[in-house]
C-alpha cells in the first residue's frame, strides 16, 4: 500500500508524487488533504490531494521541499512504499454554480487550486486562473490549469515569464478592466492569501482561502490546527481547511506557523549533515 | 484464616527514586518481586463476601487470584484474572483502584487495603514472561464484525468476539493501535511494550487491524454496516475542550492531547532523532486537576530544558479528580501545585506566551454535584510567568465517526446513546462503548462496556 507509482521534479525544490491509495482516491473530493508519515521515526505532515484517479487508485501530491520531512521525502523514488497515508481529511470545498470564478494559486497553492478548479468547472462555472511564481523556472502545471480554465494568467515577481508582479496585481487588473467576478478561491503562502483577501474585501467579492496551519492528527483530536475565523476558534482539519477569507485572522496564522521554527531548523540541519545518500542537497 | 495478625501496612511496590526517574521515560514502578507479591497476597483475609469484587467494574475474582499468588501459583493467578479481565498488566497499573476494588477492601478499614492493582499487574507481567497460553477459538461462524477504534474498548470487544469464532476487523484512525493507552498515558506509567504485547495476542486470534482509516472519512459508518454483520464503536473521547479566554491561540498554548501525542505517540522527547518537535520552554503550566493533567505535568518534567512545572487548579487538592498516587508521584517529581487558582487570560508578547494571569479562588457552598463551587476572590489577580501552557480540562467524543450518519441517537455533549444493558445504539447492528458513550471515563469501564457489547453482538449475530 501507498506505493510511489510515479515521481518527477516539477520545478526547483518541488516534487510531484503519484501514490497508490485506492480507498482515498475513491473518496477524495476537491479541497481535501492527506496526512503522511514517511518513516518509523517520522512526523505526520498534511499534503493536499492535487489530483486523484479513482480508476487506477492513485492520488497526486505536490510537495515543496522546505524542511526535514519534505527533503527526506524527495529522496524517495518510484516503487518506494510510504508507510502511512491517511485521508481524505478536511471538508470538501463547497461548490456552487456561481458564474465566473477566479482561482488564485501561489506556488504550492496550486495543489488545492487544481483539484478545486476541477470541481468548480464540473459545476459549470467559468474559470479564470491566476498562478503566481517567483521566477520563470519555478512555473509548473500551467498546461494542466489551461485545460481546466477559460483563461490562465501567470505572474512572476521578476517578470521573467507572463505578467510581471504579484497575483494581486493580476486580480486588480481584472477588476479594473470591469470583469465581473462572482467568487474568488485562493491558496498559497499566507501573506499572499491575506493580500488577496484584503483586495477582494474592498470590492466585496466573496472569497474562500484554503488554510495550512500546523497539524498533527488531522481528525480534530489535538487542536494544533486552531485558527480564528470571525472571532471564533476553529480546527482547520475538520472545520476547514477552507474558510471565508474575509473573516480569517491571517496574522495569527502566520505567527502560529512559526511555533516550531527553531526546532525545525535544527532537524533540517541534522538531516542534511548525515543525509540519506541520495545525492540531493 | 483465623487469628493470624493482619499487617496493617501494605508491602510497598519498589519504585525508582524521583531524582533518577525524571531523567527518562522508563517505568516509575519496578513492580513486586515474587517474594514481595506473596507477602502482600498474604494480607488478604479471603473474605467470603469479597466486597472488593463488587468494587471492580468487571468483577475480577479477586480473592481467588490473590490466593493463587499467595500459593506461588502466579501463572494460574493471571489466568484466573483473565477470566474476567484480559488486560491485567494494564489495569493493574492504571485502574483507579482506590475508588474501585481497593476502596471497599475490608483491610482498608483497619489499615491500608490490599494492593489489588499491584498484585494484578504482577500476575499479568509474570504470565507474559512465561509466554502466554494459546487462546482457544471457536469454529468460524462466518459472521463479520467491524470495530471502530483500537483503544481498550476496541481491543476487548475484538478478543471476545474473535474467541467466539467471528471474523473481526478493527479500524483505527492513527498510524498506531492502542488508543489512549499509546498516545495519552505516558510510558513511565504504562510502557508501550505492554500494550504491544496485548495487541500481539489480538493478531494471534486473527483479528485484522486496519490502521490509517478514519471512519467518517476514509470509510463511512454506513459502509461498515453494509460490509459487516455488526459494528462496535469504541472511538473514545478525543475532542479536547479549549479554555475560551484571551490568548488561547498564542504560540506556546497546547491542548493536553497535542502535547501528549507529540511526546508519547510521535516520540518528540527523542527529537531530533524522531522528527516531531515539541516546544516546552523553561516553565510550563498545566491547567486541570485530573489524570491527564498529572500525566502532562510529569511528562513535561522529563523534557530537556524544562525547569519548572506548575499545576493550576481552581479547587483545592482534595477535590482533584486525579488518582491520589498520581498526585503523590507528581509532587515527588517536583511539580508545583497552584490550587484554588484559575486562569483568566494568557498574556503574550509578539505572539508568544509569556505568562498567565490568574485569580485566586475560594470554595463556597457545595453545588448540585456535591462539590464545593470555587468562586474568584476579587482583586486577587496575579501573573505566573511561563513559556508554555497545556490545557487539560477535559474532552468529549469526536463527532467525525458520525459524519453523514442518520438515525444515530446522540446526547447533549456528543456522546452516543446506548441501551445500558446491551450497549446497542439506536441503529440496528451498531453497538458502542467506552469513552464515546461516557465522555471521559476509565480503561476498565471501556473494557466492561466492550464485554457487555461483545455478548450482545454475539447474541444478535446468532439470531440474525
Ligand atoms: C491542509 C494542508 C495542506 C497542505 N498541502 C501542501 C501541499 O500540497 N504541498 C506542500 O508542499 N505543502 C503542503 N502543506 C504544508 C506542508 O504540510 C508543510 O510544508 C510540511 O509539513 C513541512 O514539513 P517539513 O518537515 O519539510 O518542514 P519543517 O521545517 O518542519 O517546517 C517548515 C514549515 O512548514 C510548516 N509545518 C511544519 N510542520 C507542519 C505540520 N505538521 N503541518 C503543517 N505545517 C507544518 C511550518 O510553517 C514550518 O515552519 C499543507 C499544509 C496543510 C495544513
Ligand atoms: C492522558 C490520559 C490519562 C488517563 N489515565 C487513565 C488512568 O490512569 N486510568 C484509567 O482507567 N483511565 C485513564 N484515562 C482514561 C482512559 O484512557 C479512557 O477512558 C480509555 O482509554 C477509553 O477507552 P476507549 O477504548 O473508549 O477509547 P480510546 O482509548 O480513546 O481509543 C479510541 C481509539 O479510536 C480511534 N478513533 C477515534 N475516532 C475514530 C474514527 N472515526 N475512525 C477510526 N478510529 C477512530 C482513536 O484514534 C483511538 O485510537 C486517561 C486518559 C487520558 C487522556
Ligand atoms: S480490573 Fe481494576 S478495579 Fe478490577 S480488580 Fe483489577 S485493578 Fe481492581
Ligand atoms: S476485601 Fe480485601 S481482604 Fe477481603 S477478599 Fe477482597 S482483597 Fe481480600
Ligand atoms: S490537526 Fe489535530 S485537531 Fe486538527
Ligand atoms: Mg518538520
Amino acid at each position: 500500500m501507498y506505493r510511489i507509482v510515479k515521481k518527477r521534479e516539477l520545478a526547483e525544490n518541488v516534487d510531484e508524487f503519484v501514490i497508490e491509495a485506492p480507498e482515498i482516491a475513491q473518496k477524495a473530493k476537491p479541497g481535501q488533504f492527506v496526512i503522511i508519515r514517511i518513516s518509523k521515526k517520522g512526523e505526520r505532515i498534511p499534503l493536499t490531494i492535487a489530483e486523484k484517479d479513482p480508476e487506477f487508485g492513485t492520488i497526486t501530491l505536490m510537495v515543496q521541499r522546505v524542511g526535514k520531512t519534505t527533503f527526506h521525502l524527495s529522496c524517495f523514488e518510484e516503487e518506494h512504499i510510504i508507510p502511512d497515508v491517511v485521508g481524505p481529511l478536511g471538508k470538501p470545498t463547497h461548490i456552487e454554480k456561481w458564474g465566473h470564478v477566479v482561482c488564485i494559486g501561489g506556488g504550492l497553492g496550486l495543489a488545492p487550486i487544481h483539484h478545486i478548479a476541477q470541481g468548480v468547472k464540473e459545476a459549470g462555472n467559468e474559470i479564470t486562473t491566476i498562478m503566481g511564481f517567483r521566477r520563470k523556472d519555478l512555473v509548473f502545471w500551467e498546461d494542466k490549469m489551461k485545460l481546466l480554465s477559460d483563461k490562465v494568467i501567470v505572474t512572476t515577481n521578476d517578470g521573467s515569464y507572463g505578467m510581471k508582479g504579484l497575483v494581486t496585481d493580476a486580480l486588480q487588473k481584472l477588476i479594473d478592466d470591469g470583469v465581473k467576478i462572482d467568487m474568488v478561491i485562493t491558496a498559497g503562502p499566507v501573506p499572499m492569501m491575506k493580500a488577496v483577501a484584503e483586495l477582494t474585501k474592498k470590492y466585496e467579492i466573496p472569497t474562500v482561502a484554503s488554510l495550512n496551519p500546523i497539524m498533527v492528527d488531522g481528525t480534530g483530536m489535538c487542536g494544533a490546527c486552531r485558527v480564528t475565523v470571525d472571532g471564533e476558534v476553529k480546527f482547520a482539519c475538520v472545520d476547514g481547511p477552507e474558510f471565508d477569507a474575509h473573516k480569517v485572522d491571517f496574522d495569527e496564522l502566520i505567527n502560529r506557523l512559526n511555533m516550531f521554527k527553531t526546532l525545525e531548523a535544527e532537524a533540517l540541519k541534522m538531516f542534511q549533515k548525515k543525509h540519506c545518500g541520495c545525492g540531493k542537497e | 484464616m483465623g487469628k493470624k495478625e493482619i499487617k496493617k501496612e501494605r508491602i510497598p511496590v519498589p519504585e525508582r527514586p524521583a531524582e533518577e526517574r525524571i531523567k527518562d521515560f522508563k517505568e516509575v514502578k519496578l513492580g513486586y518481586t515474587p517474594e514481595l507479591a506473596i507477602e502482600e497476597a498474604k494480607r488478604c483475609i479471603q473474605c467470603p463476601t469479597a466486597p472488593c469484587v463488587e468494587g471492580c467494574p468487571v468483577r475480577v475474582p479477586i480473592p481467588q487470584f490473590i490466593k493463587l499468588i499467595a500459593e506461588g501459583k502466579f501463572v494460574e493467578a493471571a489466568r484466573k484474572i483473565k477470566e474476567e479481565n484480559i488486560l491485567p498488566s494494564i489495569c493493574g497499573r492504571v485502574c483507579p483502584q482506590e475508588d474501585q476494588c481497593e476502596k471497599v477492601c475490608v483491610i482498608g478499614k483497619i489499615g491500608q487495603p490490599v494492593n489489588i492493582g499491584g498484585l494484578e499487574a504482577f500476575a499479568g507481567d509474570y504470565e507474559a514472561r512465561m509466554g502466554s497460553e494459546k487462546i482457544e477459538k471457536a469454529e468460524p461462524t462466518g459472521k463479520k464484525v467491524a470495530i471502530v477504534g483500537s483503544g481498550p474498548g476496541g481491543i476487548t470487544c475484538a478478543v471476545d468476539l474473535a474467541k467466539l469464532g467471528h471474523s473481526v476487523t478493527i479500524f483505527e484512525a492513527l498510524h498506531e493501535p492502542g488508543g489512549v493507552l499509546i498516545y495519552g498515558i505516558p510510558e513511565f506509567r504504562l510502557p508501550n511494550e505492554i500494550v504491544h504485547r496485548e495487541l500481539e495476542a489480538l493478531k494471534e486470534l486473527g483479528v485484522e487491524i486496519k490502521l490509517n482509516c478514519v471512519i467518517g472519512k476514509t470509510k463511512t459508518l454506513e459502509e461498515l454496516r453494509r460490509e459487516f454483520d455488526a459494528v462496535f464503536i469504541a472511538s473514545g473521547a478525543g475532542l479536547p475542550y479549549m479554555l475560551n479566554i484571551e490568548g488561547l491561540n498564542l504560540n506556546g498554548v497546547y491542548s493536553a492531547n497535542e502535547f501528549l501525542t507529540r511526546v508519547n505517540l510521535m516520540g518528540a522527547y527523542r527529537f531530533p532523532e524522531y522528527d516531531t518537535p515539541v516546544f516546552a520552554g523553561k516553565r510550563l503550566a498545566v491547567i486541570g486537576g485530573g489524570n491527564t493533567a498529572m500525566d502532562v505535568a510529569r511528562t513535561a518534567k522529563r523534557l530537556k530544558g524544562v525547569e519548572e512545572v506548575y499545576i493550576i487548579y481552581r479547587r483545592s487538592e482534595k477535590e482533584m479528580p486525579a488518582r491520589v498516587e498520581e498526585i503523590h508521584h507528581a509532587k515527588e517529581e517536583g511539580v508545583i501545585f497552584k490550587t484554588l487558582t484559575n486562569p483568566v487570560k494568557f498574556i503574550g508578547e509578539n505572539g508568544w506566551l509569556k505568562g498567565i494571569e490568574c485569580v485566586r479562588m475560594e470554595l463556597s457552598e457545595p453545588d448540585e454535584s456535591g462539590r464545593r463551587r470555587p468562586v474568584p476572590i476579587e482583586g486577587s489577580n496575579f501573573v505566573i510567568d511561563v513559556e508554555t501552557v497545556v490545557l487539560a480540562i477535559g474532552q468529549g467524543p469526536n463527532p467525525i465517526v458520525m459524519e453523514g450518519v442518520e438515525g444515530l441517537e446522540i446526547g447533549k455533549w456528543g456522546q452516543i446513546i446506548v441501551d445500558p444493558e446491551t450497549c446497542q445504539t439506536s441503529l440496528e447492528g451498531v453497538f458502542a462503548g467506552g469513552d464515546v458513550i461516557h465522555g471521559g471515563s476509565t480503561v476498565i469501564q471501556a473494557m466492561g462496556d466492550a464485554r457487555k457489547a461483545a455478548a450482545a453482538i454475539h447474541e444478535y449475530l446468532l439470531e440474525k
